[in-house]
């Protein structure tokens, strides 16, 4: 081989591990960037949608603890409050959305279809990216006992107050059990349960926050304590 | 290969520049809207749900 033509290969192989290294750039730009711009939007959307089927009158919907089938999967269920994590106000609050697909995941936290609803008695299943896609839960691991995690429905105020946080196995369904750990056990308490993946930007394990009703208030009279700073 | 596109691409100056804009954005709009999206599903971020069996939830570890 010829000076000459050492000189164009090593040339060849530089441009090529150069452009190599800018793709995988711009992926980590998309996955921490790009995902985010989709779920604000999405989430947006979803928030005007949801104020706006909750501004009209009534028509006949699915009340605490009906079953879900009426609910079409994509659209919103509740807006979730958790201020001890900053997710406060329009904007911040989430639109949780009816199904736990990857679609349904990427426009907000996903209500796990045949949970409880808003208030209801059994366990209501949120599940939420812990990274990229807007990153709902990425700082639950930071909830104490005690603290409370809100659910806007159409016309209450539920807040919940966190009894424990756990990490447990990717196939340990026995948490969004109506009674988490029994199988066929008959609910009588009302529980709210968040899952996500652990560590974060890994999926090993899987991050559970339960919580339990506290109380809960009609929107008529205001907003609950837990977001005014009451509690 | 860049200087060989820059030497392929028609035109003066501005064309050349023209083209390689063009080109640039094709090879974004490609990753960013093909590539990637297929790309992220072989990474764990997604995985947030315990597993659950049958149709209650599509999207499985």
């Amino acid at each position: 081989m010829t000076a000459d033509g050492v000189r164009t290969f090593l040339r060849g192989l530089g441009q090529t591990l150069i452009t190599l290294g800018i793709v995988v750039l711009l992926f980590c730009v998309y996955e921490l960037y790009f995902t985010n711009l989709y779920t604000d939007k999405e989430q947006s959307r979803l928030g005007d949608a949801i104020h706006e089927t909750w501004a009209a009158p009534p028509s006949p919907s699915p009340s605490p603890g009906v079953k879900l089938a009426e609910i079409p999967l994509g659209s919103g269920v509740a807006i979730l409050w958790i201020p001890r994590i900053g997710m406060v106000g329009r904007g911040h609050a989430k639109v949780v959305v009816e199904g736990v697909g990857t679609e349904d995941l990427k426009r907000g936290p996903g209500h796990y279809p045949d949970t409880a609803l808003p208030g209801g008695v059994g366990n209501m299943v949120v599940s939420g990216h812990r990274t990229t896609y807007g990153a709902p839960f990425n700082r639950i691991d930071e909830l104490r006992t005690g603290d409370a995690i809100v659910v806007e429905s159409r016309d209450t105020w539920f807040t919940y107050r966190v009894t424990s946080l756990r990490v447990v196995k990717p196939t340990a369904v026995e948490v969004i059990y109506a009674v988490p750990g029994q199988r066929d056990a008959v609910p009588k308490q009302k529980l709210l349960t968040l899952t996500t993946c652990n560590p974060k930007y890994s999926a090993t394990t899987r991050l559970i926050v339960h919580a339990l009703l506290d109380s809960a208030l009609a929107k008529s009279s205001g907003e609950p304590p837990a977001l005014t700073g009451g509690a | 290969m860049y200087g060989w596109l820059w030497r392929t691409f028609p035109g003066g100056l501005v064309g050349k520049l023209l083209c390689s804009l063009l080109l640039t954005t094709a090879v974004l709009a490609l990753l960013f809207f093909v590539v990637f999206p297929h790309v992220e599903q072989l990474l764990p971020y997604q995985d947030v749900n315990v597993d659950v069996p049958q149709s209650a939830a599509p999207l499985d570890v």
